[in-house]
């Protein structure tokens, strides 16, 4: 153990690691909301309460059906993808040619049903959920201690975003999913059932919501409200980003996660608003955002 | 934008139209504490004129703010301390709270025009957030438990505000002297300018306008407007507390605009009291009250776009 700048090693790198647990966390949500944007042109509130089912569907399979972590990361985010299809075909798939804003406050609308919903029959408090036997324990690395199952998350949800952006930016799935987004009818006299792609994406953007929440059960408690306040800290993300490039979403996402990270160890009292003031200093000097095309 | 277009009438046969529809509301406020209890009228008439300040950014301007309970909230703590702490009169404690909305609006204006659409949206609401945090944080806003038993005082020195004919009296002469504020504004040559800008900023700004000032401007007076309703609230209820600058707060003053009517003049306040008062019935159900306002939320996006008074105004073809 050492010390810089007065701050135990353990201290710091332990609040860096959190700081990129959230930022791993921020990037699959803003990765999500990014991809859902570009094909609905629909800001998606209900997001956060999405990234909550993950996380329920995961407690759920445990209690009831005796399945843990390892088929959860697999079988929470295709029902809860499932369920977003369904959020598509009967509400969303109405909008698409009215102004934004009624994207937003419908999703806004069914945020608030879901959570209400949960807050009804779990209260505000969390349900435990522990983590898989196989990721217990952790590593001495001599200035900090490294639990397994955090290092885990980071990895594999890098690997996740890395992934998504591979599909979307280098295949030929990828190719199609870009060209709808910049020209859906031309897409459509091609003969690519664009409709369907709209529905299976926004299908995808919810079960990487999904995908997060369980990722997040172990870490955080399950509770109804987890989504709520995390998705305005994501709003300010996809602000500082942008939403042009799925790059620009990870890298914001990771990088807003350890400034935070940083900003509890110095100066913890901001650590609930730094990012927010990030946002305004941005908007000051790029207001288009980091990566962002001017709008 | 799908609101209320309204046909072309001559000016004249409009504002008598709205004259007369003024009058009756007017009238229908001012026997209304014979029927109803007065603490909640005064509550339906605060969160009327919060949603009118919400619905001239919306409804006049096109600009979607969602963080409005940032200026309602701290409004209501700053009259609420200037009443308690500092002593000020109500008068004065309802307008510093105004002037707070006021700068809080300049800053937050200035920083979200920068972004477009949803951009918009979501800044404001980022905004709001961190302000929030700032009033669980700071010492003066006491935290969970608020500022509490908040002095109404006497206003200009001699009418006991304690009494409740007298405060239903000012709190309706603040809603209807603001309201018809905002009627001007909106019926101004720069409240024509904001219509342009809602309805194609391109073409407002090609034609020389500077569409961020008038967007600022227009921020700024929401935002007063909105705090002038917040500071009032803290006065009626003698409490100012953090529920006030949730995030849920926000999404209430849109729902009632929405279920109310964007863009129109009188929609606002039908859909505050059918909130105020749908919510009055629904307070022994618990959680399922959040249920039930994203429930309306669906309905109104999906199938009742024109809201209350616009349905009614579609249907008696005439403009409200």
């Amino acid at each position: 153990m050492f010390e810089v700048f007065g701050i135990s090693s353990q201290a710091l790198f332990g609040q860096l690691l959190i700081g990129l647990i959230n930022g791993s966390f921020y990037a699959l949500l803003s990765l999500g909301l990014a991809v859902i944007f570009g094909m609905l042109n629909i800001i998606n509130f209900t997001h956060g309460a999405q990234y909550m089912l993950g996380a329920f569907a995961a407690y759920f399979l445990l209690q009831k059906a005796g399945l843990g972590y390892w088929w959860a990361i697999i079988i929470a985010p295709l029902i809860v993808g499932a369920t977003g299809i369904i959020v598509e075909r009967l509400f969303l798939q109405w909008l698409y040619k009215l102004d934004h804003l009624y994207g937003l406050l419908l999703t806004f609308g069914l945020a608030l049903i879901f959570e209400g919903t949960f807050r009804n029959f779990f209260g505000s408090s969390g349900l435990a959920y522990t983590v898989p036997p196989a990721l217990q324990g952790g590593q001495n690395l001599g200035f900090m201690f490294l639990p397994n199952y955090r290092a885990w998350v980071i990895v594999f949800s890098l690997a996740v975003c890395l992934t998504t952006w591979f599909v979307i930016e280098r295949t030929k799935l990828g190719s199609y999913l870009r060209a709808a987004t910049e020209n859906p009818t031309l897409v459509r006299a091609f003969g690519i059932n664009v409709p369907r792609m709209i529905t299976l994406t926004y299908g995808f953007g919810v079960a990487l919501a999904a995908l997060a929440g369980v990722m997040a059960a172990p870490i955080y408690n399950v509770s109804p409200q987890m989504g709520s306040n995390l998705i305005i800290v994501v709003f300010a993300v996809v602000v500082i980003g942008g939403m042009g490039s799925i790059m620009g979403a990870i890298v914001t996402g990771f990088g807003l996660g350890l400034i935070e990270g940083l900003t509890k160890v110095f100066f913890p009292e901001a650590s609930n608003t730094v990012i927010f003031i990030v946002m305004a200093i941005v908007l000051l000097i790029r207001p288009a955002g980091l990566f962002g095309r001017s709008t | 934008m799908e609101l209320a277009a309204g046909t072309k009438t001559t000016d004249t046969v409009r504002s008598r139209g709205d004259l007369i529809a003024f009058l009756v509301m007017a009238g229908l406020l001012v026997v209304a504490p014979a029927f109803a209890y007065p603490v909640f009228l005064m509550k339906a008439l605060c969160f009327a004129l919060f949603a009118c300040a919400f619905n001239l950014l919306i409804g006049y301007v096109g600009l979607l703010s969602f963080g409005h309970a940032l200026f309602f909230g701290w409004a209501s703590y700053v009259s609420a301390h200037a009443a308690k702490v500092w002593g000020f009169p109500p008068e004065l404690a309802i307008l510093s709270g105004a002037a707070a909305g006021a700068g809080l609006g300049a800053i937050v204006g200035a920083l979200a025009i920068r972004r477009q659409g949803i951009y918009f949206a979501m800044i404001t609401l980022a905004l709001a957030q961190m302000m929030y945090f700032f009033a669980v944080q700071a010492p003066f806003t006491h935290g969970e438990d608020g500022i509490q038993a908040v002095p109404r005082g006497k206003l200009f020195g001699f009418i006991d505000l304690a009494n409740q004919t007298n405060m239903y009296a000012t709190v309706l002469v603040i809603f209807l002297g603001c309201f018809l504020l905002i009627y001007r504004i909106v019926n101004s040559p720069f409240g024509e300018v904001l219509k342009a800008i809602r309805e194609n900023e391109p073409r407002a700004i090609s034609l020389g306008y500077k569409t961020e000032r008038y967007k600022l401007v227009a921020f700024v007076l929401s935002a007063a407007f909105a705090g002038m309703a917040g500071a009032t609230k803290a006065l009626v209820f003698q409490l100012a507390s953090l529920t006030d600058v949730e995030w849920q707060m926000s999404g209430e003053v849109i729902l009632m605009t929405l279920v109310g009517g964007l863009g129109t003049l009188f929609g606002p306040v039908a859909g505050a009291f059918f909130m105020v008062t749908l919510e009055n019935y629904l307070t022994t159900i618990g959680q399922w009250v959040f249920v039930v306002q994203g429930a309306i939320f669906v309905i109104c996006v999906l199938l009742f776009r024109r809201g209350i008074v616009g349905e009614l105004a579609r249907f008696l073809h005439i403009k409200l």
